[in-house]
């Protein structure tokens, strides 16, 4: 690709030290982002899907380095930002917001909506009063609110309504790029519709792109280009959106797909085949770390870890299985 | 003969609070057949799990009260029995799996202890006789190694380990009726699917009713075979779930099932835009005159605002709260 990429995160890892205290060491170190590289285009979604400690949460802080990585690298718009200092940081903050799971814990209770919506500004320029209104007027409408809800505050508004003012502020500074957290998952079904479509709507407006990380598959396929699978720190799999469900050629990937409960009452689901809980990051297994879970695993797997491999267009997968075949699971 | 093991009849629980009263549940009804797997169904504040915990006595009052209706279970009103009547039921023909396995287990209790003690009570079994139960069931239950872990105390497991201790709990006296309330909503995808699996078997195995209370339209498809939706503390929708899948009479229930991304619609092309219901779930406090779905439905006209619609009878098995069963011209074409 002649273009730059929006994004291009390079071999991050970031470990946590596990216990210790002032003078003590340390006991162990959980390793939450092992190894993880992708890159991101101008007005593409990135979907990061996996289970509750995969540490798609950690990459998503590392991309806007709320959280500093252990060793990697990443390069925003061509900039490398771990190298850039407080101040040129906050610049360039202005591009890459963030919106999170819980509408309920991620806004002040104590701060109007007006003022919610447009304190990114104040890191930025200084605006008169009136013309802040005007801008906070603006967004949200765009996000689908009243300008009289400016004058509210966050406990009179619902879930979605909430979620709505998140994005709103995330919007404020013009950004290119939004790390969106679970977004929709404390939401309704039908609520969760709502936020989706304007999510949508929006990142055609203000040509976003976005990283979605969730842990509901049918929700990043749906509003997904492309979707990374991540499994205790690492990407297992990345492929088009179009393709995701269809030809999973990871077994995780297949795993994860075939756990969905289907809505519809016709196609009842066969008895899952994967016992288990996913292992301890803090002792993860030797080799590829699916192995004990994997109905697949040989000798091969239990010794080495596997690295991510092209094995079609845009289709990346990190299994000594893989081969131009998928793995014909449905 | 009724064969009915459980029937719930014109229920109402109302909460008394400072700004008002909210009505969780008015005026709900269904039954259950035994050996039957009913799906509750609806969004937050629906009113299903005042609904199940109203069944069990648990419904806190002040500053909730059951204002009206019977539940019956085996012919008797559990609404007319006293505590203690009450609490022989409980834990033993009716048992409850809640959402939070963390919250429900108690912290300082080994599970070993927890597993056994509605046997102690409920079949007056000796403490030695109720842990090797006990550890049978955490075997059943698949827990790894179960005989090593009944000193473990609920923190040491996972929170699949912990549902399964939750489930074993809930199966030591093989209840005729499982109340299960969002019992996988907390967990992750393929651990989810390992409970499911598992209470498909046990449910075949002990021939159990299992009201099922969840938001999730794919975990109800899998589990039940009737569905009751939900809305605003009132039944607007029952039926086979298969009848409720494919033909959907309300347009909540219709609005609900296309709101909702499925699995595979990308390689079907790229998928038009989501569904929304627009709006939002009305106060439970505010009087509402008409159809409580009325702000946000697409096909609403006057009567609708005027006049509460009956569960009118759709077809076989199938009821649905909607004025188009009376005015079916005025049904707009879906987007």
């Amino acid at each position: 690709m002649p273009e730059v990429p929006l994004l291009k995160v390079n071999n991050l890892i970031k470990e946590f030290p596990l216990g210790g205290g002032l003078f003590a060491k340390p006991r162990a170190r959980v390793r939450a982002v092992d190894d993880v590289s992708f890159a991101l285009s101008r007005g593409e979604t990135f979907g990061l899907v996996g289970e509750s400690g995969c540490g798609k949460t950690t990459l998503g802080r590392l991309i806007l380095r709320l959280v500093e990585p252990t060793s990697g690298d990443v390069e925003f718009d061509g900039q490398h930002i771990l190298a850039l200092g407080a101040k040129e940081m906050r610049l360039l903050r202005r591009r890459m917001q963030i919106i999170f799971q819980d509408p309920y814990a991620s806004l002040d209770p104590r701060m109007k909506v007006n003022a919610i919506v447009t304190e990114p500004l104040y890191a930025i320029q200084n605006l008169a009063k009136s013309e802040r209104k005007k801008v906070a007027a603006e967004l949200i409408e765009k996000v689908g609110l009243r300008a009289a809800d400016l004058d509210k505050y966050p406990h009179e508004f619902s879930g979605g309504q909430r979620q709505r003012i998140s994005i709103a502020r995330a919007l404020c500074v013009r950004p290119d790029l939004i790390v969106a957290d679970e977004p929709v998952s404390a939401l309704d079904v039908s609520i969760q519709a709502q936020v989706i479509n304007l999510m949508a709507d929006l990142k055609k407006e203000f040509q976003l792109s976005y990283v979605f990380i969730s842990h509901d598959l049918s929700v990043v396929e749906h509003i997904s280009d492309r979707i990374a699978v991540m499994y205790l720190g690492t990407i297992v799999e990345l492929a088009p959106a179009a393709s995701f469900s269809g030809s999973p050629r990871h077994p995780y990937t297949a795993a994860l797909l075939r756990a969905v409960p289907m809505p519809d009452p016709h196609r009842k689901t066969e008895p899952f085949p994967m016992e288990g809980d996913a292992p301890s990051p803090i002792d993860p297994p030797s080799g590829c770390t699916f192995h004990p879970r994997c109905p697949h695993a040989f000798e091969r797997c239990r010794a080495e870890k596997p690295s991510l491999v092209k094995t079609a267009r845009q289709h990346f997968v990190a299994c000594w299985l893989n081969n131009s075949r998928g793995l014909g699971i449905e | 003969m009724d064969p009915k093991l459980l029937t719930i009849e014109a229920l109402s629980a109302h909460f008394h609070l400072p700004e008002g009263v909210a009505r969780a549940v008015d005026g709900i009804g269904f039954d259950l057949e035994p050996g039957e797997t009913l799906g509750l169904v609806g969004e937050s504040g629906c009113g299903k799990s005042v609904t199940a915990l109203s069944i069990l006595g648990l419904v806190q009052s002040p500053p909730g009260r059951i204002e009206a209706g019977r539940i019956l279970f085996e012919n008797r009103n559990l609404l007319r029995l006293d505590a203690e009547e009450l609490r022989r039921i409980r834990g033993r023909d009716i048992s409850m799996i809640f959402q939070e396995p963390m919250t429900s287990l108690n912290p300082v209790l080994p599970i070993g202890r927890q597993v056994a003690e509605p046997l102690m009570v409920h079949k007056a079994l000796s403490r030695s006789e109720a842990m090797a139960e006990a550890a049978a069931w955490l075997d059943h239950v698949k827990i790894p190694a179960a005989r090593k872990r009944l000193d473990d105390y609920p923190h040491q497991l996972s929170g699949g380990m912990r549902q399964r201790v939750m489930i074993a709990m809930a199966m030591v006296c093989r209840p005729k009726l499982l109340i299960a309330d969002e019992p996988t909503t907390a967990l992750d995808v393929t651990i989810q699917a390992q409970i499911l699996s598992l209470m498909l078997m046990l449910k075949s195995e002990l021939n159990m009713s299992v009201l099922l209370i969840t938001h999730d339209l794919g975990v109800v498809a899998q589990m039940a075979s009737r569905v009751v939706v939900m809305y605003a503390g009132q039944v607007v929708e029952e039926g086979r779930m298969t009848d409720m899948f494919d033909q959907p009479f309300h347009p909540y229930t219709r609005g609900l099932l296309k709101s909702m991304p499925r699995l595979g619609d990308r390689r079907a092309g790229r998928p038009p835009r989501l569904n929304e219901i627009p709006g939002t779930v009305p106060s439970l406090i505010e009087a509402v005159s008409g159809c409580r779905f009325a702000g946000r439905c697409p096909h609403v006209f006057d009567v609708c605002h005027k006049q509460q619609p009956d569960l009118f009878k759709i077809g076989a098995g199938q009821r649905a709260r909607c004025w188009l069963k009376r005015y079916p011209d005025r049904r707009k074409p879906d987007a």
